[in-house]
């Protein structure tokens, strides 16, 4: 069973697919979740898949190089500094607006 | 035989210092001074007959009698294409010298008298702006070296003229008939530029073949050479029998006719006289209507190969001639008066052209004499009752009389130009009045002879009609009697003009001014006998109806009746018009047209609007102002274009 189980190696297949499943959960996140936060958080789940993504192709086409590693970690660094900013943005609407719910936002519409 | 003198090289400065007095003075001096605008306009024309007079003299004193045309100066202007351009410069010849000489001695004068006719008028820059724009137009006109050029001075002066009748733009009456005269001789232009069009379209494909050294197809000198007239006069132009060159010329002659106002279209020439007198006697009277008869002059030889052209310029001519000088009988209004009297007399020119051949060219000489006293003695006229008006407020004859004794000056020079115009002799317009009946009857055209000798009386009649109702008998009103004579600036141009109208009769204009061989000079003695007796009797007769006293007037009129009435209501001409035009060619043709363009065409135009602002709306709700749904739109647009890039390349492998 065990020895079974352990020649069940994940492909690059299976990894893809499940870096579009994080994918499309995080874009289902961000069009629909009302609650800023939680719009942040389904962007920081889209950004992780496509940093899983740079790992995934570097250990498939080149394993012998880590810049898709690199590439992953600057990915996680300014997805930090990112949701900083985001986190800032939302404390400045909140002050102005007493909520932060995205469908209340609509100053575009003017 | 060479015209190298230093003025044949700076001819075109004749016509150049008005457009630069124009500028000058439209743009600089008026704002600054009205005084000074009106001397700096008139001292510019002064400055211009000068040059006018040195030209004249230099071009006629060379020693050979054959006056070749001559082209000092010229530039390129307009070029299509190899063979295709058109220059604009300055052409001295015989005839353009002598209108050069006429238009710039008229309108010097008239400058004169402007500074005291328009004394207390408050448009008195803008005037003396507009007088020197008309005297550079139509100096240009005058020295235009081929078609396309005349035809840019031609809408000059027609513009300056629409400008100056309507120049008290507060009168109603003044803008409508500015409108009309404009109206009028725009639609003449139509067919002067059809011509010029269908001219020039030959010209071009033949010119190749068929030029001798001219510049381009549009030449006056290329347009009248036989080479080119025998080739389009055997052309079928598919209208009526017209050959092509009789139809361009025909087409020509309905620009010379609007302008120069021959019957049916010198309905705007009365009206034009709402315009101030001075306009009146420089382009209603001596230069811009004389504008037709000089096209015609210098297409001459074109208009003789086309025989039947030529013809039908001597039948309208004589037609206007005897029309306007039987409706002239029976206006009230001086200037109306003298406007018919002008049509009248541009008739005689015009048929003096019209009797000329090529083989006996005296009409051709007898019509520029014509122009050439004509000009002054109408003038003189025209500048006579702008001083009448002047003193007695009123344009009609009635409210006049006895302004012989109030206005001694006045009097004296318009009965000088009035005996001129009669032509009796020795004023001016003895001598070409003679020319032209002998030039009639000497081409055989009998009738046309009876019409001008018939309109030599009638033209004595409405003249004398004028001077011994207005000058004459007991003063009819309050203003009558207490005339008083015109100022100074007013009187010179009056005595200048009235010498000129009675001594311009003896210049020996055929010598000058002739095509082909030179005419002999002189008097037809049986002719001016005739002609003479025909002016006693029409001055005795308007003294046996109007001197004193009007009963035997007005019971001639009865006897005439209906024809009287007729007359006087000029035989309704506008009123024709106005029935053609507003309820044929308005109900029939323009209001459908206008329905169309109000309805189909503004239609789709506000259809399109429409349907583009409907979608807007409907669009609008898309926009919500939320990220979300951007967002999901974005999503959704990349989606299917990643779906469409899948079906077009499909998977690999």
């Amino acid at each position: 069973m065990i020895e079974f189980l352990s020649s069940l190696t994940p492909g690059p297949h299976h990894w893809l697919v499940l870096s579009s499943i994080l994918f499309s959960i995080g874009l289902y996140g961000v069009l629909s979740r009302s609650n800023a936060v939680g719009v942040l958080m389904s962007v920081e789940i889209m950004l992780n898949s496509a940093a899983m993504n740079f790992v995934i192709f570097n250990k498939y086409i080149s394993p012998g190089a880590v810049d898709g590693q690199i590439m992953a970690i600057f990915a996680i660094a300014v997805a930090a500094a990112e949701a900083v900013v985001g986190m800032a943005i939302f404390v400045a609407i909140y002050r102005r607006c007493w909520s932060i719910d995205v469908s209340t936002m609509d100053l575009m519409k003017d | 035989m060479e015209h190298s003198g230093l003025i044949m090289k700076f001819a075109w400065l004749i016509p150049a210092i008005p457009l630069m007095s124009f500028i000058l003075v439209g743009l600089v001096l008026r704002p600054l001074s009205k005084r000074i605008a009106g001397l700096a306009a008139t001292a510019a024309i002064f400055i211009c007959a000068a040059l006018a007079y040195l030209l004249a003299w230099q071009y006629f004193s060379c020693a050979a009698h054959e006056y070749a045309a001559v082209v000092p100066v010229t530039f390129e202007w307009l070029r299509y294409q190899a063979g295709l351009s058109v220059q604009m410069g300055v052409l001295v010849d015989p005839i353009s010298v002598l209108l050069m000489v006429v238009v710039t001695t008229v309108s010097a004068l008239v400058h004169l008298y402007s500074i005291g006719y328009m004394h207390e008028d408050e448009g008195y820059g803008r005037f003396f702006t507009y007088l020197n724009l008309f005297t550079f137009s139509m100096l240009g006109l005058v020295a235009a070296v081929n078609i396309v050029q005349m035809y840019v001075f031609w809408e000059l002066v027609g513009v300056s003229s629409f400008l100056l009748i309507g120049f008290y733009y507060k009168k109603h009456s003044a803008v409508s008939a500015s409108n009309k005269a404009f109206i009028v001789t725009r639609f003449a232009d139509l067919g002067f530029l059809t011509g010029i069009l269908i001219l020039g379209y030959y010209g071009f494909k033949f010119f190749a073949d068929t030029s001798a050294g001219q510049t381009g197809p549009f030449d006056f000198a290329y347009l009248n050479s036989a080479a080119f007239t025998t080739k389009i006069a055997s052309m079928p132009s598919g209208i009526f029998d017209f050959s092509i060159l009789t139809l361009s010329m025909v087409l020509v002659f309905m620009g010379a006719a609007g302008k120069s106002a021959m019957f049916p279209l010198h309905i705007w020439l009365p009206d034009a006289m709402e315009g101030p007198t001075p306009v009146s006697a420089l382009i209603h009277a001596a230069t811009m209507v004389v504008a037709g008869v000089y096209l015609v002059a210098r297409l001459f030889p074109a208009f003789a190969a086309s025989g039947s052209a030529l013809m039908m310029v001597a039948y309208v001519g004589a037609f206007t001639s005897l029309f306007a000088a039987i409706i002239g009988i029976t206006q009230d209004d001086i200037k109306r008066v003298l406007a018919f009297s002008t049509l009248s007399q541009i008739g005689y020119m015009m048929l003096a052209l019209g009797v000329a051949t090529p083989a006996h060219p005296l009409g051709y000489t007898a019509s520029m004499f014509h122009l050439f006293t004509h000009a002054f003695f109408k003038a003189l006229l025209f500048l006579a009752a702008g001083a009448v008006i002047h003193a007695v407020s009123t344009n009609n004859i009635w409210e006049m009389g006895g302004l012989r004794k109030k206005m001694p000056i006045t009097h004296i020079t318009f009965l000088i130009a009035a005996l001129a115009i009669a032509g009796i002799y020795p004023f001016a317009g003895f001598f070409s009045k003679d020319e032209i009946l002998a030039s009639a009857l000497g081409n055989g055209h009998t009738l046309i002879f009876a019409v001008t000798l018939t309109v030599a009386a009638l033209t004595a009649v409405y003249m004398f009609r004028i001077y011994f109702v207005a000058f004459t008998g007991e003063p009819r009103t309050h203003h009558a009697l207490h005339a008083h004579e015109a100022p100074k600036i007013m009187l010179i141009p009056l005595i200048v003009l009235a010498i000129l109208s009675a001594i311009a009769g003896f210049v020996p204009m055929g010598s000058f001014v002739h095509i082909g061989t030179a005419p002999h000079g002189g008097i037809n003695h049986a002719i001016a006998i005739a002609a003479s007796a025909a002016a006693v009797l029409g001055i005795a007769a308007a003294w046996f109806f109007y001197a004193g006293q009007t009963a035997r007037a007005a019971s001639a009129a009865k006897a005439f009746g209906i024809i009287y009435l007729a007359a006087k209501q000029k035989f309704y001409i506008d009123e024709i018009y106005i029935f053609i035009t507003k309820s044929i060619l308005f109900r029939f043709v323009a209001s459908p047209i206008a329905w169309f363009d109000r309805h189909i065409v503004d239609g789709g135009v506000n259809l399109s609007g429409f349907l583009t602002r409907m979608t807007g709306q409907r669009l609008r709700y898309t926009q919500t102002g939320q990220v979300q749904t951007y967002g999901f739109w974005f999503a959704g647009g990349l989606l299917l274009v990643m779906l469409i890039i899948w079906a077009a390349i499909g998977v690999k492998s």
